[in-house]
């Protein structure tokens, strides 16, 4: 797929919660095609505390009527400084880059989505959706602020909630949601979030021998694979999580778990 | 149209734009971006004689105006970059040449010689100058005699252009470049990353893996200008400026200092397609000033 390097006007700015926004951005040309996983690099330019690009992963594209959507989580000085664009600024973004979840040969999945790792979730359960694949979405974090958008992941799924201090939905970390006692049901199982919760997860594929895929969230600097900084061990050695993932199969990882 | 050709020791540059060894892959990756053609030459990634996995995870740090990197020299080895890279890049109608990197002299002799055959390339930067790995890189560029050693020995194992890439992390960089232009240095590079650390402080442990790594970008622009001008007034072989260049003007900055070609090394993160910009900002820069040829301003610094 061809990278794009380009301005993307910025159309709204919505607050979700305290540490979360979601930005829409269109251009005057139609947007590229992006796949579930992917990402974009984005610069920010109204902080000159921030020098490299924030990686960024698509949360919906709207192809008719050329919108992408990006779920930020406020974590430092980067995207605090994207929490404040407005509708009519431009963001110049690097996209779309990195590969996609497998969505071949499966007929039930889960998609488990923890904190701001909800976010490249809706455009997968959308995806999975038009295929005609029947998803159980599972989403958690520490409190309410932290589930997200959970009417648009209703339209693509059964949706399941799980809050640390239980405001939300079961009350417990994700991993321990009682839809996971069914777990065999499901042909694969995808997740993004924290590191721990990925490993437990991927523990949990592991003994119910079923298949799992993780997006791994890393720091980068270029995002195309040039410099080398934002590798994850793989039964390969040391691959970039920017080209070879972010969607990594955990048979690919070297974890410990 | 100014006449951007420069020639560092018998290799000749459509233009003094070069992107620095470690930000710029292979050049393939930016082929979304940009028309390699249009670069006065790409230097790839350091190349060692057996491959090597580099650093633990973490490897980069963002500091004010620059980063922090420690890869550690990841790559496939010279016989991988050969075999299965070249050929993939060998299409560019642009200069690629290698850095080459090592822990032993024997290493920086075998990768030297094995890149000798190769007709498309048609120099080699010695990398002298790593700070990232335990043995050998930066501890070759850091005494006069250990840079001269492996110079010399290099030298008599290539026969084409060979470029030294130098250490900013020394006393003295202009007796290292004396050292290094005596022992066959066709051009010397400068400068490779600063020696670095970042800390964070509530968990109270260094960002890096290896706790100490190499700065780049604008940050350390002043300290690379000023070894450029000091090395450029010291030796006679043409110098390659870089650290930091964001923009032409940096560029152009680089080349007043004493710099016949320059490298856009961490630049390349940040704006994918900024090389190319580059080029067609030198021209502008030399049409704006009624200069005719890119050489007139090598060294012009009026001081």
């Amino acid at each position: 797929m061809k990278k794009h390097i380009q301005d993307l006007a910025v159309i709204s700015n919505r607050r979700l919660s305290r540490d979360y926004f979601i930005l829409g951005l269109t251009d005057t040309n139609p947007l590229p095609e992006m796949l579930p996983g992917q990402f974009a690099e984005i610069r920010v330019d109204n902080n000159p505390e921030v020098f490299l690009r924030r990686p960024v992963s698509v949360h919906d594209v709207d192809y008719d009527g050329n919108m992408l959507y990006l779920l930020i989580k406020i974590v430092g000085k980067g995207t605090y400084s994207l929490s404040l664009l407005k509708p009519g600024d431009k963001l110049n973004m690097v996209f779309p880059l990195g590969n996609t979840f497998n969505c071949g040969n499966v007929k039930n999945v889960m998609l488990a989505g923890g904190g701001c790792g909800i976010a490249p979730m809706l455009y997968l359960a959308r995806h999975l959706n038009n295929k005609g694949i029947h998803a159980s979405i599972l989403l958690g974090g520490r409190t309410s602020d932290d589930i997200l958008e959970e009417n648009e992941f209703k339209k693509y799924g059964q949706l399941y909630i799980s809050t640390d201090d239980g405001s939300m939905g079961e009350k417990g970390f994700i991993t321990m949601n009682s839809v996971l006692q069914k777990i065999q049901d499901f042909d694969r199982l995808y997740c993004c979030g924290p590191l721990p919760m990925l490993k437990a997860f991927a523990k949990l594929a592991q003994q119910n021998n079923i298949d799992c895929e993780v997006s791994l969230e890393n720091t980068m600097a270029c995002g195309i694979g040039a410099c080398l900084c934002c590798v994850t061990e793989t039964i390969d050695g040391n691959r970039c999580v920017c080209t070879d993932g972010p969607v990594f199969n955990i048979k690919q990882l070297t974890w410990q778990i | 149209m100014a006449d951007l050709k420069v020639s560092i020791g018998s290799l000749d540059l459509k233009n003094p734009v070069l992107t620095a060894s470690g930000t710029f892959g292979y050049g393939n990756e930016f082929d979304d971006f940009i028309d390699i053609d249009v670069l006065g030459g790409i230097i790839v990634k350091g190349t060692t004689l057996e491959p090597r996995e580099g650093n633990a995870y973490p490897r980069m740090a963002e500091t004010p105006s620059g980063m922090l990197n420690a890869v550690g020299l990841q790559n496939k080895g010279v016989d991988v970059f050969i075999n299965e890279i070249y050929p993939r890049i060998k299409h560019y109608n642009t200069n690629i040449i290698v850095n080459v990197s090592g822990s032993k002299i024997d290493d920086y002799i075998a990768v030297a010689e094995k890149l000798n055959s190769i007709e498309g390339i048609p120099a080699i930067e010695l990398n002298i100058s790593c700070p990232n790995v335990k043995t050998g890189g930066m501890a070759f560029g850091t005494s006069c005699a250990s840079a001269s050693e492996v110079t010399l020995a290099v030298r008599k194992a290539y026969h084409k252009t060979l470029i030294v890439k130098l250490s900013p992390n020394v006393t003295n960089i202009s007796e290292i470049a004396k050292a290094v232009e005596d022992s066959g240095a066709d051009s010397v590079s400068l400068i490779n990353t600063l020696l670095g650390m970042a800390i964070d402080a509530e968990t109270r442990r260094p960002v890096l893996s290896t706790v100490t790594g190499g700065l780049s970008g604008p940050c350390i622009k002043p300290v690379a200008l000023r070894m450029v001008w000091q090395v450029a007034k010291a030796v006679k072989i043409p110098v390659i400026g870089l650290g930091g260049i964001m923009s032409a003007t940096d560029a152009i900055e680089f080349i007043l200092a004493g710099a016949t070609a320059i490298q856009v090394g961490t630049a390349n993160f940040i704006d994918p397609a900024v090389s190319i910009k580059i080029v067609s900002g030198i021209n502008e820069y030399c049409e704006r000033h009624r200069v005719s040829s890119v050489r007139d301003l090598t060294g012009s610094l009026k001081c």
